[in-house]
């Protein structure tokens, strides 16, 4: 019947004032719209048909949710008092409250007081903040700084900032492959899918040991094409929470080199996992040490919690200063018809907390204490468990695991489980964001993961 | 396969040269040896270029891009020493004193968020600051626009004008029948890009008649009536960049007939709503007109000048669709292009945007600050018209005062725009076009005087 109408519709040429047949699917065009807006007999409110009466966008389907950012948009309308939201990894106090951290408060003000204008920043972003966010990532006395071989672009945060990567590895190696741990973050693929860049997985998580199947990621790596860009989680992996030691980063160099691979390390919890930013820093510059060219996208989304504000920068590192110089002015090539050139807030934020020591010191303590009640959630949860599950089963891995995540190795029905029994919120693949926990609420996450672990197939 | 097996042997031996080259402290780049070549004589010649990064670089292939155009002058003019240097290129609103501006009621703004401690910092959703985008919608929509009452608008917050046609781009690129969009010629610099790596083929339409310096009306409905069916149609709302000239209402009228009886899809760049008559009903009538009738369009929205958050990138995509059911899932496919390009956009500048909007008396001192910049704009206009008149320069320089926005479709060729550069320090894109935003009273009689020059030595 629709289609009938559409075209008989198409068929009719405007010229005509053709009045539709009865039972029309046309919605408003009838309507007599006192609209204000036209006055005057230069134009006339229009009431006759469109030629057109079906959209062109019938046959556009629903997209199914965000399987992360969706999490939230459940949550809120669960209306259970018991509920927990352990979906996107953003910071919560003990109070399960947002984070606003008190430096960012601070620079926030200053800004304010100094009157800074809002001009467009250049394509490549912020020159202060690039240069901070490059010194904090390999450290201000690095030789590829000194050397000017960083090409630094400022970023839509870690997305926007794999993006610009991911587009610019289209261009300019189109065909090379990108190789991503299985798992990694959900959005990974989307972005490689949408930049056009062929994608395979290399083993990563273990089910068996709950830890690194660092066998399966050597020999995947080893046995991919020549010259594939391998994505790496620089700390804290996502969603695991599994990090290979310094002897396996080694390794992994080892067989990358063998390769002519290129690194490409995915850096968004630099001071979040460890509490330090030097440590968590530790597998980018030993691959910078051992002379890779390598590129790094970082975010300040969850150390300096500034998730809205989108600042992050992609960094390649090249081994020329005249090569880095190319590479930049091709990604401003690409940034410009996405979005011009990026947000100045946060871009200034950051350049302000990084860029004056007292506020730096009070950034890293900051982050010393948002690092350390993830553990404490980690110890109390690890105790909870092993309390009270009488199984004998081994949870240590909630200890040995690093960062926000925990991956709890539920699979998916458990993990509903847990959503429609125990009203906990999380994504299907079982990762647990354990900032979204407060010490309070261990215990009855704890009798959560065990009935769905044990109870449920 | 083949190729993977010929890099792994290629590989070897440019490691092993690599490795010697460096010892030896020669720059080695696999991609020009010659020892390569004759290795494999019979095979490819050219070695991957993720090859051999030890001694050469995975990225010799990548050359220097050069300067984006318009954003490149800023560059130029910012390398000028000349103390009479004046910068007519982007479009960003400069005081009379030459001083970018921050609207009062921004700052305003700004105090009540900084002081709010409700005010976090968590991640908006994928389409934005849901107040954000439905007061955005009624501006440009008008409040009592029944596509917003039905329900059939979806509006996506995204960064600026750029980041909304480059969502919508990629939208119609996916969902669409019809990948050709149709671009008026000339446009601005950063169009045919946006939408060409949106994955859209951009074809132009006749638009600027440099003989009389107007609308080439006749020449721009013969080429829409020519496009194919579903063809998308860019549109400027107002103020059309670079020339300044705008259909006259009967004009859009003309043009929206046509549009629908081809049944092409109008997709609007309003990126000076409010800035280019001084009054925001007016500057939205031409979209209102397409909406009214009942048809879809797409819109980007951008308050880089109408507020002047330039640097904070906000912005919108409003899809008008014939049904709410249509709209939601649209909105749902919106969000699939935007999640893998930076998740969720920035939520400083939407923050002020909504506190302003929603408010009725900063609304009001924001209509107030916007007039003032309008107005100076047209003044401006107005005094370089008059100043080239006073010197005699030969030509009709009528279009000065005709044109409407920010920018002035000089008229000048790109040898009288060198000319101008270097010998007084005028700073415009090399199509002529001028921004009035970057005049002032001090400086209107030395670009008058460069004009003069040009036009009198130089043909």
């Amino acid at each position: 019947m629709a289609s009938a109408l559409a075209s008989v519709a198409l068929s009719t040429t405007f010229a005509r004032a053709v009045p539709l047949p009865e039972n029309s699917m046309r919605i408003g065009a009838e309507k007599k719209h006192d609209n204000p807006l036209f006055k005057g007999k230069a134009f006339r409110r229009v009431s006759m048909a469109v030629s057109v009466n079906v959209s062109r966008f019938e046959g556009v389907t629903m997209a199914p949710p965000d399987p992360i950012l969706g999490v939230s948009e459940a949550f809120r309308a669960d209306t259970n008092d018991l509920k927990l939201n352990l979906g996107v990894g953003a910071y919560r106090t003990e109070e399960l409250q947002p984070y606003v951290l008190n430096v960012v408060k601070k620079a926030e003000k200053l800004m304010l007081e100094r009157g800074e204008n809002k001009e467009y920043l250049p394509i490549e972003g912020l020159a202060a903040f690039n240069k901070v966010t490059a010194e904090l990532l390999f450290g201000a006395d690095n030789s590829v700084i000194q050397e000017g071989r960083v090409a630094t672009i400022q970023g839509l945060s870690g997305t926007g900032s794999l993006r610009l990567a991911a587009a610019f590895i289209h261009r300019y190696f189109p065909d090379a492959k990108a190789l991503i741990s299985s798992p990694t973050w959900g959005n990974h693929k989307n972005i490689f899918n949408d930049a056009r860049v062929p994608w395979s997985e290399y083993r990563y998580y273990d089910p068996r040991t709950v830890g690194l199947d660092f066998d399966g990621m050597v020999a995947d790596i080893k046995a991919a094409p020549d010259g594939s860009f391998v994505l790496l989680h620089g700390c804290a992996h996502n969603p695991t929470g599994i990090d290979p030691t310094p002897e396996q980063w080694e390794k992994i160099a080892d067989v990358i080199q063998e390769k002519n691979h290129i690194p490409f390390f995915d850096v968004a919890y630099q001071g979040f996992a460890s509490g330090s930013l030097d440590a968590d820093a530790y597998s980018v510059r030993l691959f910078v040490r051992r002379g890779f060219e390598l590129l790094v996208a970082q975010s300040y989304s969850k150390n300096l919690g500034l998730y809205a504000e989108r600042i992050g920068a992609i960094n390649v590192v090249c081994s020329s200063s005249d090569a880095g110089t190319r590479v930049k002015s091709q990604l401003k090539r690409l940034a410009r018809p996405m979005y011009s050139n990026p947000p100045v807030h946060g871009a200034r934020i950051v350049a302000n907390v990084v860029g004056d020591p007292n506020l730096f010191n009070e950034w890293k303590q900051e982050m010393e204490l948002m690092a350390g009640r993830i553990k404490n959630v980690r110890q109390r949860l690890y105790e909870n468990l092993s309390e009270k599950d009488k199984s004998g089963k081994d949870w240590s891995f909630v200890l040995k695991q690093i960062g926000m995540f925990s991956y709890t190795g539920l699979h998916k029905a458990q993990s509903d489980h847990m959503t429609d029994k125990w009203h906990i919120y999380m994504t299907k693949d079982g990762r647990i964001s354990l900032a979204g926990l407060s010490l309070s609420k261990c215990e009855y996450l704890a009798d959560a993961i065990i009935d769905s672990f044990h109870n449920v197939d | 396969m083949g190729d993977a097996n010929l890099r792994a042997e290629l590989g070897s031996p440019g490691r092993r040269l690599g490795t010697l080259a460096r010892h030896l402290g020669v720059d080695y780049s696999p991609a020009s040896s010659s020892l390569m070549a004759s290795h494999n004589a019979s095979e490819i010649v050219t070695p991957s270029p993720t090859a051999g990064s030890y001694g050469g670089s995975v990225f010799t292939n990548v050359v220097q891009a050069p300067e984006d155009p318009i954003l490149g002058v800023t560059v130029a003019y910012n390398k000028d020493p000349s103390p009479v240097k004046v910068n007519l290129g982007v479009g960003a609103y400069r005081t009379e004193e030459g001083k970018p501006l921050v609207l009062n009621v921004v700052r305003r703004a700004e105090q009540l968020l900084v002081n709010d401690p409700s005010h976090v910092k968590e991640y908006l959703p994928i389409t934005g600051l849901a107040d954000f985008n439905k007061l955005s919608a009624k501006l440009i929509f008008g409040a009592d626009s029944p596509a917003i009452q039905e329900n059939r608008v979806t509006t996506v917050q995204c960064l600026s004008g750029t980041g909304s046609l480059r969502v919508g781009g990629e939208f119609l690129a996916r969902h669409h029948h019809e990948h050709t969009i149709y671009i008026p010629q000339p446009t601005w610099g950063n169009h045919p890009k946006v939408f060409t790596l949106a994955g859209l083929s951009v074809k132009t339409y006749h638009y600027y008649d440099p003989t009389t310096r107007g609308l080439n009306f006749k020449s721009l409905l013969e080429d829409l009536s020519k496009a194919p069916r579903g063809a998308i149609v860019l549109l400027h709302a107002c103020a059309h960049n670079p020339t300044g000239v705008d259909p006259t209402l009967d004009q859009w009228e003309q043009i929206r007939l046509l549009i629908r009886s081809k049944g092409l899809l109008p997709f609007f760049d309003s990126a000076y709503q409010g800035f280019a008559s001084g009054n925001l009903e007016a500057d939205a009538q031409s979209i209102r007109m397409f909406v009214a009738d009942g048809g879809e369009c797409l819109t980007a929205q951008s308050y880089a000048k109408n507020m002047g958050l330039y640097g904070e990138r906000v912005g919108a995509l409003s899809i008008v669709c014939k049904s709410a059911d249509v709209a939601v899932r649209v909105e749902s496919q919106l969000k699939l292009v935007i999640r893998p390009m930076y998740s969720n956009p920035p939520i400083h500048g939407a923050s002020i945007v909504a506190t302003i909007l929603k408010d009725r008396e900063m609304y009001h001192e924001w209509t107030v600050e916007l007039k003032a910049m309008a107005d100076r704009i047209i003044r401006m206009r107005q005094q370089l018209f008059d100043a080239l008149r006073t010197r005699g320069t030969p030509g009709d320089w009528s279009h000065i005062i005709k044109q409407i926005g920010m920018f002035t479709f000089t008229g000048l060729n790109r040898e009288q725009v060198t000319f101008m550069t270097k010998e007084y320090h005028i700073y415009m894109t090399s199509d002529g076009r001028i921004s009035m935003a970057g005049l002032s009273s001090k400086t209107v009689p030395h670009l008058a005087d460069a004009i003069h020059a040009a036009v009198t030595r130089i043909k």
